[in-house]
Parts: structure tokens; sequence; C-alpha cells
């Protein structure tokens, strides 16, 4: 495959927009940045995707104003899936893979708090027998929690655990909407909001927006000092349908990491799980070990913004190759009801 | 580093109707699918990855369907995409499609594209008041008759041209099982006798509003080479502009004059008038055809519709367009797009029947979207690519 990596990388993640800007509004400065960062301009960018969705936005064709941010006259080479931008991250990739671009800016949007969040989501089931009933978001993950604990995959006190420790990291991340770490105990001690989830168990509703620069092969070295090289990217999806999933395992995920080349040597990943037992079921599909760094900077459970949380992860796993941190990281996003979709970038520094 | 050439090996596609009430909207894919998996003499197995595409969600009321269809797709167990790029979105998603072959990342893929919009309500869909932006509400036509007036004023063109299109496209589609609709006697006399609804549009000048789906397999060269008859993809291409800005021209925009010139430099075109030998374009009001001619480089500017006008975009013209009866006479939005793009693949494969045009050895699909500022375009040839 062509080299290519991740170069830039910006992001805003918050409890809701001050102010109600347009997507557009808020993208602008988010652009800046990739700008600054890579030293680069519009003209230098091959290819752009977005990925965004009208529900949330509640109207039609929310991406066509949203890249007015981008400034299109001259037009330019563009695209958008209805998906997390990790997925507007991939096709990206693909891009530059035929050889067509060598550079290409990816993102994504989603302003959650405009709606009641986990009612939107509910519009993503079976329209025909399972929308009428309205089951929601958290109550689907709070089934898929509860199948864990009878299997006797995790209990309570591990959940609190992955809790405790997501928002203890959170503390230094700027852009968290929930930080602060305590101890499984008080955690434990908190009442249940979808049995056996309590609020501290389901990420925020967030409101958010990110954007990710590729380059491939000299326009890599020439953006960043230590680009975070794809070694391996690939996603896979599973049924909707939860009576015909093991809601405890995610085989998506695991053909996903199998066909970005596996995890040996990964020592971070940023995982987008926006239920806490649900970093237990990825660490277990992706094959990550006791000695990986999960999520430093507080995953999903600190901020989870709609359509940009996926790209977030990726974006945040590129920093710590990009400062030295790490020689080797794993992006992952989901998407879907209780991690229907999953999507694996592996990442390494070279020196 | 070169492109692994790809190819359509498969095609199916679904019969058009207002109300498909005997299909739930998997079961509107599933007959796309299932058509286009026997063309390719393959099962679902054999596929490597899904990528669909539609228009806006609202259409049907579903948030991302393609969560809910994986099943019906064939998708659980593998990579699937949802590609969404206004009323482009059928061509991006096969560009989309054949980029993961031409990446060398897969070797086949089934890309399907589909529109239940009588799940819902399209034009109630459209007219969501937006912040910040002045709401229209007055449906694709209202927003694009001030520029087809526009078109005819700078091209001088006479009143009956959109007449011809219309006429000529809906006589084609007779020759087309699928279409959906199937207007026996349609001619320029009748459809400027039909209503005028957005002045300078009549009624029979509009596109209907469809159920339908389309798929097709694309596969990697080594495979594609073992079929009988492969469409090869030449060239694909995509361009974006924004839906205002002053110095916009909405008539001839530049997205799509900067799409095609890309892409008839991708394939060495040169003269694409001579050198392509019949195009799919996307006409959902019948004066898109001489503006878009324009647009693509076919004639030059104010000289599209003395082609129409001559008859050259007729079967058996020198630049046969819409061979199938084009939008005009089957609209599923979100597949309307690929279905373009099929078209010009059956058409190189000599497997179009009753519309084939004789001796199409090279086609343009070609899709637009948004308030025409999104243009996705593919060539292909019965040859695979020179370059």
């Amino acid at each position: 495959m062509r080299e290519t990596a991740v170069v830039g990388f910006a992001q805003r993640q918050m409890k809701d927009f001050d102010g109600s800007p347009s997507m557009a509004e808020l993208l602008v400065p988010i652009l800046a940045e990739c700008y600054e960062q890579t030293g680069w301009a519009k003209k230098d960018i091959g290819f752009w995707c977005s990925g965004s969705s009208d529900y949330l936005a509640g109207r039609s064709f929310s991406f066509v104003s949203a890249i007015d941010a981008i400034g299109v006259l001259p037009p330019v080479n563009e695209s958008h899936v209805e998906m997390d931008a990790a997925w507007a991250l991939y096709e990206a990739w693909l891009k530059i893979q035929t050889g067509e671009v060598d550079t290409a800016l990816v993102f994504g949007f989603g302003k959650a708090s405009a709606g009641v969040l986990r009612r939107t989501l509910a519009l993503q089931l079976d329209p025909y027998t399972m929308t009428p009933l309205w089951p929601d978001t958290v109550s689907l993950a709070a089934l898929q929690a509860r199948a864990g604990l009878d299997a006797g995959l995790w209990d309570e006190a591990a959940l609190a655990e992955v809790v405790n420790r997501s928002l203890t990291d959170a503390e230094k991340n700027e852009y968290a909407v929930r930080a602060g770490g305590s101890s499984v105990e008080e955690l434990l001690a908190r009442p249940m909001f979808a049995d056996p989830l309590r609020k501290h168990d389901c990420a925020p509703v967030t409101d958010g927006a990110a954007a990710i620069v590729l380059a491939a092969g000299d326009r890599a070295r020439e953006a960043n000092q230590r680009p975070a090289w794809i070694s391996g990217i690939a996603h896979s999806s599973d049924g909707l349908h939860l009576g015909t999933r093991d809601l405890t395992s995610s085989g998506s995920a695991e053909r996903a990491v199998a066909a970005a080349g596996g995890t040996a040597g990964v020592q971070v990943a940023e995982l987008h799980a926006p239920f806490s037992h649900q970093e237990l079921v990825l660490r277990s599909a992706l094959g990550l070990g006791n000695d990986v760094r999960i999520s430093p900077s507080g995953g999903a459970l600190a901020a989870n913004p709609m359509f940009s949380a996926g790209a977030i992860r990726i974006g945040e796993a590129a920093k710590q190759i990009w400062d030295g941190s790490a020689d080797k990281v794993l992006g992952h996003a989901t998407s879907g009801p209780a991690l229907q979709q999953n999507l694996v970038c592996v990442m390494e520094g070279r020196n | 580093m070169g492109k692994t050439p790809a190819a359509v090996i498969g095609i199916g596609q679904t019969h058009h109707r207002a109300k498909r009430e005997d299909l739930s909207m998997a079961g509107l894919c599933r007959e796309a699918m299932d058509r286009a998996l026997e063309d390719a003499g393959l099962t679902l197995d054999e596929v490597d990855a899904i990528v669909i595409g539609k228009a806006p969600d609202l259409f049907e009321g579903v948030m991302m369907p393609e969560l809910y269809l994986a099943e019906a797709l064939g998708a659980a167990g593998k990579p699937l995409l949802r590609v969404h790029t206004a009323g482009s979105v059928g061509g991006s998603t096969a560009i989309v499609a054949s980029s993961l072959v031409q990446a060398g990342v897969h070797k086949r893929v089934l890309t399907v594209a589909f529109e239940k919009q009588s799940e819902s309500n399209a034009m109630w869909a459209l007219s969501v008041p937006v912040p910040f932006v002045m709401p229209v509400h007055a449906g694709a036509g209202g927003y694009f008759a001030p520029h087809v007036r526009s078109y005819i004023r700078r091209a001088n063109a006479p009143s009956h041209i959109g007449a011809i299109v219309a006429a000529k496209d809906r006589t084609n589609a007779l020759k087309n099982p699928y279409a959906h609709l199937h207007n026996e006697g349609t001619t320029v006399e009748s459809v400027l006798a039909s209503q005028m609804l957005w002045d300078p549009i009549h009624y029979d000048e509009t596109c209907p509003s469809s159920d339908g789906a389309c798929a097709m397999v694309i596969a990697a060269e080594d495979v594609a080479k073992t079929y009988d008859s492969p469409a090869w993809i030449h060239g694909t291409v995509m361009r974006s502009e924004p839906t205002s800005a002053a110095e916009r021209d909405q008539v001839n925009p530049q997205a799509g004059r900067d799409a095609a010139a890309a892409l008839w430099k991708a394939t060495g075109i040169t003269d694409p008038a001579r050198e392509i030998d019949c195009a799919e374009i996307y006409v959902p009001f019948a004066w898109f055809e001489p503006m878009w001619i324009e647009n693509l480089g076919f004639a030059p500017e104010g000289a599209g519709w003395k082609l129409t006008e001559a008859g050259e975009t007729a079967i058996g013209g020198s630049l046969p367009i819409n061979m199938s009866g084009g939008v005009l006479s089957s609209n599923p939005i979100g597949a309307s797009g690929m279905l373009r793009f099929a078209e010009a693949a059956l058409q190189v494969r000599g497997r179009a029947g009753e519309h084939q045009v004789d001796g199409a050895h090279r086609a343009l699909g070609h899709a637009y979207g948004g308030g025409s500022q999104f243009f996705s375009m593919w060539v292909v040839g019965s040859q695979p690519p020179s370059n």
C-alpha cells in the first residue's frame, strides 16, 4: 500500500454550542488550525471528505452548508459519508491509495444538544419492527451490559474502574465535558440510571467537530516532523438485530483489527466506547493486553460528539506518535447500536 | 503508483414505480442486488465489501438505514460504507466502490443505491426550515426554474427545446422495461400542452418521484478479465461548490466544468462529442439536457440546444443522451445517479436491450445534486483503459 500518515488534527468538544453557531462557523477555525499545523492552505488539499448525520441536524442535506467552511470556489474534490468522520477518513485514505491525490482533509460534525439524542438514535433501528417501540440507546446499551454481567464476563466494579480511569485522565483534556476521578466505591454508591448502568457509565451528550489531515510519503514528512504512519486501517459491520448477535463480544471489531494487521506492539489505544462496558468488549475483541494504555484522552465517557468522536480517537492516538510518547498506537471508531460497526486505524512513528 | 484497473461485471435494477408497496426498503435493495449478483454469477458470500448510497434519510424517515439494512445487504460480517452527496450520491457511491478496487483493497465490491420515497414525503423532507438559510419551500422545480429561464435567455434558445428532450426521453423509456413512466404517445406538442408548473417548466418536462434501487458489482482486473463483457472504468471524478455565492454561475456551474475537464484529461479524451459514443446524464428537468451538454464540453456555450434540436441526442444521433429514458422517466433520487452510471456500463457491454446504441464503446455516466453544486461522473469503455 502507499505510505500514508495522519499529519494534522483539530477538535472541539463541548456540552453545547454557545450562541448556536452554524456548522460552517464552527468548522472554519478548526480547518484553520489544520492549516497552521501543516503549513498548508486550501489549495494544498487534494481531497475533502466529511462525516455527519442529517437526523442529528434535524434537516436534510446538513452537510451541504457545512462545506461552505472550506470555501469551495474554486470547486473542490469532495465527498461525504453519513457516518462518523472516521469512515470519511477511510474514504480519504482510499483516495490516496488510488494515487489520484497526495493529501486529504477529513472533518466531522454533530450537534447532539439540538434534540433528545437517545430518542433520535432510536430511529437507527428497524423501522418496521423496532422503531415503533422506541427502545432508546441507553436502554439497549444496558441490555448489553446486563448480558455481560449475567455471563460473568465483568462485574459492576470493573465498569466503575473504567469510569474512574477515564474521568481521571479527562482532567488533563481541555475538551472534556465530564472529568474528575473518584473511587470505585464512591462510583458504585451512585444511583442506577438504566440498570445496570449509572450515569457515569454512559457518554455525555456532546456537541462537537473535528478535522484530520492525511498525506502520502514526502508530503507527510513536509507537514509533520514525526507523521503517524497508517500501517493498517479496516472496518467491518455486524447485523443490527440484537437477537442475532452475541452482545458480549464484537465480531466486527475482531474482523476489523485482523484486517488492519493486529495489535502486536500497540502501546496506546484510543477506543470509542460510549458505555463503560463497551471498553471491556473492545479490549477483548481487539486483543489489547493490560500493558496497553487505554484512551489517555479520557475517551468517549468524557465527551462523545456524534459523528466526530471516532475521528477524534484517531487524532488523539496520532498525537501520541507526533510527540514521541509512543511508537505504535491504535485509534478506534464505532457506529450503530451496541457496537454494530467498528473501524480500526493502527499508526506507527518512525525514527 | 498506479491504480488497479477495475470494471463493472454485474448490473441490476428494480422496476421503478411511484409506490413499491410490495417491498420493504430491504426488499427493494435486494431486488436490485440479486439481479446484479446473478448478472455477475456471484453470491453475496463472494463479495468483499458493500458500499451503499442514498439521498437524505428524511426521505424515508430512518436514521442511517444502512444499519438496519446490514443483514439484508449481506454486510453483516463485512465492511459497509454509506455515502451521501445529495442528488449526485448514486454516482459518488459507485466511485467510492470503484476506489476500493482501484486502491487494491478488495477484489469484488457490491454497490447499491436506493430511494423509497413513498415511505415518507420528499417535499416535506426538503422543506424543513433551516436556521440562517432562506427557505425556498418551492420544491426543486421552483429552485431550478430561474436557472432554466436564464439559460434560455443567454443561449437564445427556442422555447420548445425542453419539450423535445421530454418527448425523446419518454419515448426512450418505452424501450426500457424498468422505467417508471411508460407514457405512450408523448410528443413535443403534448409536452407543451401540459400544465405550466414553474414557468418555463411544464408538467411533462419534470421527473416523477419513484421507489427504486440500482446495484453493481465492481471487480479488479484479474477477476474482470474472466468475464465476457466487463465495462472497464476509464476515469471517475467528483467536484463540489457552495450553495450560495454571488459569483456562482448556476446555469453553467464551475464545479461541473472543472469535473468534466478533469475527467476528459484523465481519460485522454480531447474531443468528447466525437470520442464519447453515448451519455447518460442527470436531467430531472428537461432543459438540463442542453445546459449539461454545454457544461460537459460536448458543445460550446450557447450551442447545446442545437444538438438537441437537430435530433443528435436521440438514439441514432451523433451523441445519444439518456437512452434509458433518464431521470425524466424514473427518479428514485438516491439511486438516480447510479442508474446513469449503470446505463453507461450496460451500453458499453452491449447489453442495453432495445435501447442499445450501436457501436457504443465508450460512454459517460453523470450525476449532479444539491443546487447544481455536487457533480460525480465516470467514463466506462468496452476495452480496458490504456492510460
